[in-house]
Order: structure tokens, then sequence, then C-alpha cells
């Protein structure tokens, strides 16, 4: 017993300190405290979500917030006030139209309709090499963004859907959120993630080995996709309000950021990534809004804020490439032999000619 | 047919932009395996370094409204600068990191650059006023071709002769092939890195400052994010086109132009607001197609 926990600990003791983030959010009958942790929860699920396909495979996605933005829409569809998808989103099937869905059955809509885009989309895109497939999902985020905001009998174009409940807030975001680690740890120590990890330090070594690559990047993928999709349907259910808008690069660029602070190539990497960036960037919002220093007020100009952000990831990336987790799984507790899952993260990627010394 | 003659004539303009763009985003991937995304952002500092930098709504010409000789240079020199700088401070640290690293990186600098642009001149777009006179047409035969059109490929043209001309005539030219050939083997035989890239750095920020003197001349307009749709295309132009192959970054800006172009023209008019999505999934299908893009580079074949 006490060795399969020393052998597992990660996820849980993952759980547990969100677990206490939460719990302070619960002490504190301050809304804005509620709404960043909320926040911050939902941005754990996404980059989990970013973690599972970008950390396993090597390939850097710039297109999984497009998933999001599906995931968002479906569980808007689902559940925003039926007087006003009958007028405004004339173009939705019947049974959306006339009915309000519960919270569950619009997290299962935000979970299989991104899973079953990223089906189809990665069945074509998986056979491409590092690069290429990157540009590939980086032109799906696009294409994404052109539908989304120009497919106004579904989608209300670039006005806003109105009238979703807010049901979510810092404790249902939590739980998915507890999900998200549960599922991509459950992924990483399969044999799918063993596989798909082997193809990312070597590919070469991995297809010699008999591992299918363009499946085990797949199956990342779809999952990645489902994955982000929830992070989107809590979004969705949280502001109570939707336009395609923040589905961008902007949200692109800061996720992604998120995830190379924490470390691309470990679970709790991403998990640190996302609450180290929150505090930052609470942080440097409240200097904007200024200090009281004696006297006088002491404050950032507007947009420091992106710009620390920015700074931070690039110092990040000079100082420490391979994140604020080494590329470690969190571990503090000896299990006998290292069987933590995870391998040095600075090997060149799949597909990557090394270009070592300048 | 006069109408097909018109599209070509605004395909080929608009792909010479591309082309230029993706020359400079090409011409650092060659050597650096560094896919810039700053490098729209180069365009924004172009184009914002013509005015007097302040946070109103007008805007008021500074370094624009200079006589053009000395104007041109200046901006040239200013955005060579600029480029320069990131280099300095952001990439050379990173020298030994991966293309994803480095392609994460430029990111950071394009967010670092924006929002920068955006605390010195304000969020709102501003109307600016430069050679509004290239704007007229001219007539040829029955086709109305823009002034500025024209202008645009006689700059295009002139920019890549000069171009090939520095890569095949000139030392540093020939180094810096060697150097997009094999970076290490180059070094090993006496060529010097850090000047390769700089040069490198340096002519991607004049063909920067190019695009940012037509596009606004063009638009009228400036944004501080007006140097991302710009680099989007030429972005995926490289990829078209074949990464780190020269001669397939102004391909792949042509094609793309011309795609654009093409839909924007014939697509019915229920379907025209998809046309980027048209014109990424065209790009997709490319790379399936051809994962080594339209011209394969020799030197990004995988080796073993």
């Amino acid at each position: 017993m006490r060795r399969s926990f020393a052998r597992h600990q990660t996820p849980f003791l993952l759980i547990a300190v969100l677990g206490l983030i939460a719990l302070a959010s619960a002490l504190s009958d301050n809304d804005s405290v509620r709404v960043t942790l909320t926040e911050m929860f939902i941005r754990v699920t996404v980059v989990i979500g970013l973690y599972v396909f970008i950390g396993n495979s090597g390939i850097i996605s710039f297109g999984q917030i497009g998933f999001m933005c599906i995931g968002a829409y479906a569980a808007a569809w689902a559940t925003a006030d039926p007087s006003f998808k009958q007028i405004m989103l004339s173009g939705l099937p019947a049974f959306l139209q006339d009915n309000q869905y519960p919270f569950l059955v619009a997290m299962a809509g935000s979970l299989v309709l991104p899973a079953a885009v990223a089906l189809c989309l990665g069945a074509a895109i998986m056979r491409l090499s590092g690069t290429a497939a990157s540009i590939a999902t980086f032109a799906f985020l696009i294409i994404v963004n052109s539908v989304y905001s120009n497919w106004d009998s579904v989608t209300a174009g670039v006005s806003s859907i109105i009238g979703i409940p807010t049901v979510a807030g810092p404790w249902t975001t939590y739980i998915f959120a507890v999900l998200a680690v549960l599922a991509a740890y459950l992924f990483q120590i399969s044999r799918f993630g063993l596989m798909l990890r082997a193809t990312r330090d070597d590919e070469v070594a991995a297809r010699a080995s008999a591992v299918k690559i363009l499946r085990m990047r797949l199956a990342a993928f779809v999952l990645s996709a489902a994955i982000v999709g929830a992070g989107g349907g809590l979004y969705a259910q949280f502001l109570g309000i939707l336009t395609v808008d923040p589905f961008y690069l902007d949200l692109s660029f800061i996720t992604i950021a998120m995830l190379v602070v924490g470390g691309m190539f470990s679970l709790t990497g991403a998990v640190t990534g996302v609450v180290v960036v929150t505090a930052i960037v609470e942080l440097l919002r409240l200097l904007e809004r200024g200090v009281p220093a004696g006297s006088i007020t002491f404050a950032l100009p507007q947009g420091s804020q992106e710009i620390g952000l920015g700074i931070v990831m690039a110092l990040i990336l000079i100082f420490r490439p391979s994140g604020l987790s080494k590329g470690r799984e969190f571990a503090p507790f000896p299990a006998k032999p290292a069987e933590v899952a995870s391998s040095p993260a600075r090997l060149p990627l799949a597909g990557e000619p090394e270009r070592a010394t300048r | 047919m006069i109408q097909l003659l018109q599209n070509l004539i605004d395909a080929i303009s608009l792909g010479s932009i591309y082309a230029l763009v993706a020359l400079g985003i090409g011409l650092l991937f060659g050597i650096l395996r560094l896919i810039n995304f700053a490098h729209g952002d180069f365009i924004t500092i172009g184009s914002y370094a013509l005015i007097v930098p302040s946070a109103d709504v007008t805007a008021r010409l500074l370094i624009g409204a200079w006589a053009w000789p000395v104007m041109i240079p200046t901006i040239c020199l200013i955005v060579v600068i600029v480029a320069l700088l990131t280099d300095a401070l952001a990439f050379r640290p990173l020298r030994r990191a991966s293309s994803p690293t480095l392609m994460i990186a430029s990111f950071a600098v394009s967010y670092i650059i924006q929002h920068g642009v955006l605390m010195a001149y304000g969020s709102r777009p501003k109307a600016v006023d430069l050679w509004s006179g290239a704007n007229t047409q001219v007539l040829i035969g029955d086709l109305r071709v823009p002034m500025l059109q024209l202008i645009t490929l006689a700059v295009t043209l002139v920019l890549m002769l000069a171009i090939s001309l520095f890569l095949k005539k000139t030392s540093y030219g020939v180094q810096m092939r060697a150097a997009a050939e094999d970076f290490r083997m180059a070094q090993y035989l006496g060529v010097r890195g850090n000047v390769v890239i700089g040069i490198a750095f340096a002519i991607s920020g004049i063909l920067a400052a190019a695009v940012s003197l037509l596009y606004t001349t063009q638009s009228g307009s400036l944004s501080y994010t007006m140097g991302v749709p710009l680099a989007l295309f030429a972005f995926v132009a490289v990829v078209v086109g074949g990464m780190g192959s020269l001669v397939g970054a102004v391909v792949g800006g042509f094609t793309i132009g011309f795609i654009v172009t093409m839909l924007q023209a014939y697509l019915p008019p229920d379907l025209r607001a998809f046309r980027d999505a048209f014109a990424f999934a065209f790009v997709i299908l490319v790379l399936l197609v051809r994962p080594a893009g339209l011209v394969p580079a020799r030197s990004t074949f995988e080796r073993v």
C-alpha cells in the first residue's frame, strides 16, 4: 500500500495542493478571489490538456485553444436560454434550440465534440513531422476562429451568446481540474503514454521498436482535445456570456507560456506553471492598479502586466529551459527504484535534426 | 477576361507583400531554425516609427514627413536596430536551444513588442496619411492598376534581386548560405556564427521596414497588432513553400497571395466570410500532400 502510494504520489500531491488553494477560496468571502481561483482552475484543466499532447509527444500545438472554443460553444448550445437560442441561433438543430440541458450533459458535449473534431483532424495531420504539424495546428486555430466568428446562425457571429447559467464556481472547476490531473496521469503511465514519449525522445528508435507513431500521437491528441474542450465548457458556464474573441492567439500564448514556465515535459510542470503564472499576473495587475506608498501611489503603467509575463517567459527559456519543474515530477517521498514517469527533458524533439554547438 | 486580369494583378501585388515578409522569416529559419513570430512586430515598429510617439488618437507624422531619401534609410535603421536588439537580448542566449523553444521565445518577444507599442502609443488604431498620392490609378489598356501595386511589385523585384546578388556574389552571402546548409561545419571552416546571424537579422529588418512602408501607404492606418496577420500568412507561406528554402518562401508568398485573392473574388458571397478558413484549410492540404513544401530545401531532410 505504502509502496504504491510512493510510486503514484505525484497526482495525489498535486490534487492536495490544488485542494488547499481551493480551500482558501472557501474561507475568503471576497468575490474577486473566487473569480481568480475559478479562472485558475479552468486554466489548470486547459494547460493539463495541452500537456497531455505537447508534453508527451514533443510537438508544440498552437491549436488546442481551438478545441477550447469548440467545447465552450458546445456547452453554450446546450445550456443557453431556449428563448435566446430560438431567436439568435436559428441554425441549431431543434433538440438544442428547444431545450435547456443540465450542467453534466453540457460538459459531456464539450468533451465529445472537440474529441470528435480532434479525431478527424488528427488522423490527417499527425502524419506530419514536428514543425509541419505545429503549423497545421496553427492553421486549425485560425480556421476555428474564422468559422465561429462568421457562422452567424449557429454561433451568433461576432455578437455574444448570453443567458448561459453560471454554475461553475471554484469547487466545480476544482473537481474538473482533479479529473484532468488523474486522466493525464493515467495516460502518462499507460503503455500508450510510454510509447509516445519514446517517439518524442527518439523517433527513429521508437519506430524501429514497432511503436505505431501515428496511433500514439492521435490518442494523445484526442484526449488532449477532450480535456481542453472540458476547460472551454467550464469557461462558458463560468462567464455566462460567450464570444469567439478570447479563444485566439493571446490565450494560446498565455497557456503555452504557463506550460513552458512550469516545464513542458511533466504533469507537475503543467500545474506549477498555471499557479505561478497566475500569481505573477495577479501581482502585476495589483501593481498596475497602484500601491499606496506613503503619500504617493506607486503604479506601473498599463500593459506592464503583459510585458512582465513576456519577460518572465523569456527569462525562463534562457536560464531554465526545462521549466521550474526541470521536466521532473514532484515526488518528495522516495519510492525504491526511480519509477516516476519522466525522462531527461533537454533532448532534441522528434523530427528535429540536432543542431548543438553554435 | 478583364476581371480575371485585374484579379491576377491584385494577387501578384498581395503575393509580393507576403513574399517579402516570408523572405524575412525564411532567411532566419534557414540559418537559425528559428520561426520568428516577432517578424510581424518588426513591421509594426517600422510603421509606428513614422509618427510622433504619443497616445493621442490622431497621429502626427514625424519621420514620416521627412523627404523620402532620408526617411526610408531612417526607418530601415530603426527596424534593423530593433531586430539586432531582439537577437542580442533574446535569441543569442538561446543559440543551443531546440527549434520549438526558439519558436516559443519569438512568441514571447512578439508579445513584449506588441504591448510595448500599446503602452507607448495607446491601443486605438490611428489614421496616417503616408504618400497617399501613390493610391492613384494608372490605366493600362482597359485595366485600372493602382500605382502602389506597381511600386510594390518593383520594390519586391529590386529587393529580391539585391538579396540574391548578396547571397551569390559577396563573401558574407556565401558564408550565410554555407551556414544555412550546415551551421556547425561552416563554423569549423571559419564562418563567424554571430556575425552571419546578425546580418540575417539586419536583412530581415530591412525587409520588414520595406513592408511596413508599403503596407502603411496602402492601408492608411496603424494598430499595435497590424503586423500579426501579415506574419501569420507569411509564416504559412514559408511552410507551404518549403521551410529553409528562400526560393520556396517567395513561391509560397505568391501562392498564398494568389489563393487569398482568388477565394475573395470567386467564392460565393455566402461563403466569402470564411475566406481565411478556406485558405488555411488549403494550407493543411498542401502540407499533407507535400510535407516538405512546394520547393523542398535539401538541409531540412531528416537525418538519422
